[in-house]
């Protein structure tokens, strides 16, 4: 019943997804975070950029963005981010550079929610003793954020985690592309949907599991 | 809130953010030249690649536009109507008090919320072609709204549970003191309360399964908007980078029309009287796990 599994490679699938979710969730946590500080900061411009930025960037299917950044950047503008003529690689890194396009806006977003959670005193204090916006943005309010962000993160993450599928479209080889595969050319449809499934649950569930967990255990008692 | 986080600006601090306005300005522009030359290196904004789009012809948006977008919303409206119910009906099932009615229902929304929607839409896809009769040229509208359905539907049982516990618990109270019953309160009492608290939400579960549909373009031959940006590129001679905008375009003033609409419509029932005041706000869609406000799929 099993044997059909040996000529396909459904752990390296997985694996595809797991590092596209983990080098997206870094890029992306590190973007939206630049873009949650435009958001909030005293330069007007920057402000705008930022609303701008997640606006559009929610608003646009991730489908779009995926297949432009390979049929847009690499087909026709001829941008491959140092891959080459590698075409699988060049796809990889288009797939991660989308999805943190995409991710960064809920990201920034996130983050924000979490600002909102700190009460006006902590930042006035802070104000108080002369600190100037960068460092009390950065040593007095995001240090809390980040602690009430947790949750929203997590749901962000499991929401990445499941958004990989997409660079299936450009032909990643990753969980869904497999399966795409293996239904076409294998009779053990239930089988194998059976299989997907399980794998997605198992990167999903624990995910929001722990994070939620950890985000009740660092939460500011206020 | 936000400009609790920098004092009122004095000289300096306006010279300095005159500075980094300065800055940032030099950098987007760097980026948008970087753009436009990149672009025109390889000849893409030349006007006749923008020119059915831009160029005051309707054939465009007649053969190829307005059919995609019709496919795209026609199967994102009966996604929709076929998921509240649905959710509806789990939503409310996870509230019962009977244990073998509220753990079954948690594990159907539990386990179609773990899973990505594009994984439905391929088992839809496959399901359709080999148990039932329905022609292959239908079969990828099928397999999106069943995929979009079975996620959406326990995204929205998620919504209506929220909604009905987000209504003061006296609302029950007093009604089972004047002698409803269980079955009488819900459908009576916190129904109707609790559909109008999360209206919002639900409109903005719609911008969600907009940009869902695209996946069946992308992946499942599905001939809505975005497959048509495909099309017309081939068609009009290689312009992918004008396709593909257009198409972005009109996704971004649907999307955007349904967000500031479910903005509209929450602000309007936080300041009405009459209600309990509960409101399911937009954003609290994000509190639902595994679910990020209005962008949970693609």
């Amino acid at each position: 019943m099993f044997d059909f599994l040996d000529d396909y490679d459904v752990l390296g699938a997985f694996w595809t997804t797991v590092q596209l979710t983990l080098l997206s969730a870094v890029g992306s946590l590190i973007w939206g975070t630049l873009l949650a500080a435009m958001r909030v900061g005293p330069v007007p411009l920057m402000r705008g950029f930022g609303t701008a930025y997640v606006n559009i960037v929610r608003n646009i299917p991730l489908t779009v963005i995926i297949l432009f950044s390979s049929l847009g950047l690499h087909d026709t503008l001829g941008i491959s981010l140092g891959a080459g003529d590698i075409v699988d690689k060049a796809n990889f890194r288009l797939a991660v550079l989308g999805l943190i396009v995409y991710t960064s806006a809920f990201v920034c977003e996130a983050i924000r929610s979490g600002i909102n959670t700190v009460p006006v005193g902590q930042a006035e204090a802070a104000r108080a003793i002369g600190l100037n916006f960068t460092q009390v943005l950065f040593l007095v309010v995001l240090p809390q954020a980040f602690r009430a962000a947790v949750g929203p993160l997590a749901n962000v993450l499991i929401a990445l985690t499941k958004n990989t599928t997409v660079a299936a479209a450009i032909g990643v080889a990753e969980a869904a592309l497999l399966m795409k595969d293996m239904v076409e050319k294998e009779a053990q449809l239930l089988l194998i949907s059976a299989i997907i499934a399980f794998g997605f649950c198992c990167l999903t569930l624990p995910t929001g599991l722990i994070l939620g967990w950890v985000g009740k255990k660092v939460a500011v008692k206020r | 809130m936000t400009s609790v986080l920098y004092d009122a600006q004095g000289p300096r601090a306006k010279r300095r953010n005159i500075l980094y306005t300065v800055v940032f300005l030099a950098a987007l522009a760097a980026l948008v030249w970087w753009v436009y030359s990149a672009l025109d290196e390889k000849n893409q904004l030349d006007w006749a690649l923008w020119k059915p789009y831009l160029g005051g012809g309707t054939e465009a948006y007649s053969t190829y536009i307005w059919p995609g977008l019709q496919n795209t919303l026609e199967a994102a409206a009966l996604s929709m109507l076929l998921a509240l119910p649905l959710g509806a009906v789990l939503g409310i099932a996870r509230l019962s008090d009977h244990v073998w009615v509220r753990v079954p229902a948690a594990v159907v929304v539990e386990f179609f919320r773990a899973i990505p929607v594009l994984v439905l839409m391929i088992f839809g896809l496959a399901l359709f072609a080999q148990y039932t009769d329905v022609s292959s040229d239908d079969r990828p509208f099928y397999a999106v709204v069943t995929g979009l359905v079975l996620y959406n539907a326990s995204v929205l049982a998620e919504i209506v549970r929220a909604g009905i516990l987000s209504l003061p618990k006296g609302q029950s109270e007093a009604a089972m003191a004047i002698g409803l019953r269980k079955g009488q309160v819900m459908r009576t009492i916190l129904l109707p309360q609790a559909v109008t608290a999360m209206l919002p939400a639900i409109v903005s579960q719609l911008v969600v399964i907009v940009k869902d549909t695209a996946l069946g373009g992308a992946v499942l031959t599905f001939p809505e908007l975005l497959a048509s940006a495909n099309t017309m590129s081939a068609y009009y001679g290689a312009n992918t980078i004008a396709s593909f905008t257009i198409v972005a375009v009109i996704y971004l003033i649907i999307n955007f029309s349904l967000t500031t609409f479910a903005s509209w419509l929450e602000g309007r029932l936080r300041r009405r009287k009459k209600s309990t005041g509960a409101v399911l706000s937009v954003d609290d869609t994000a509190g639902i796990p595994g679910h990020a406000g209005t962008g949970t799929s693609a």
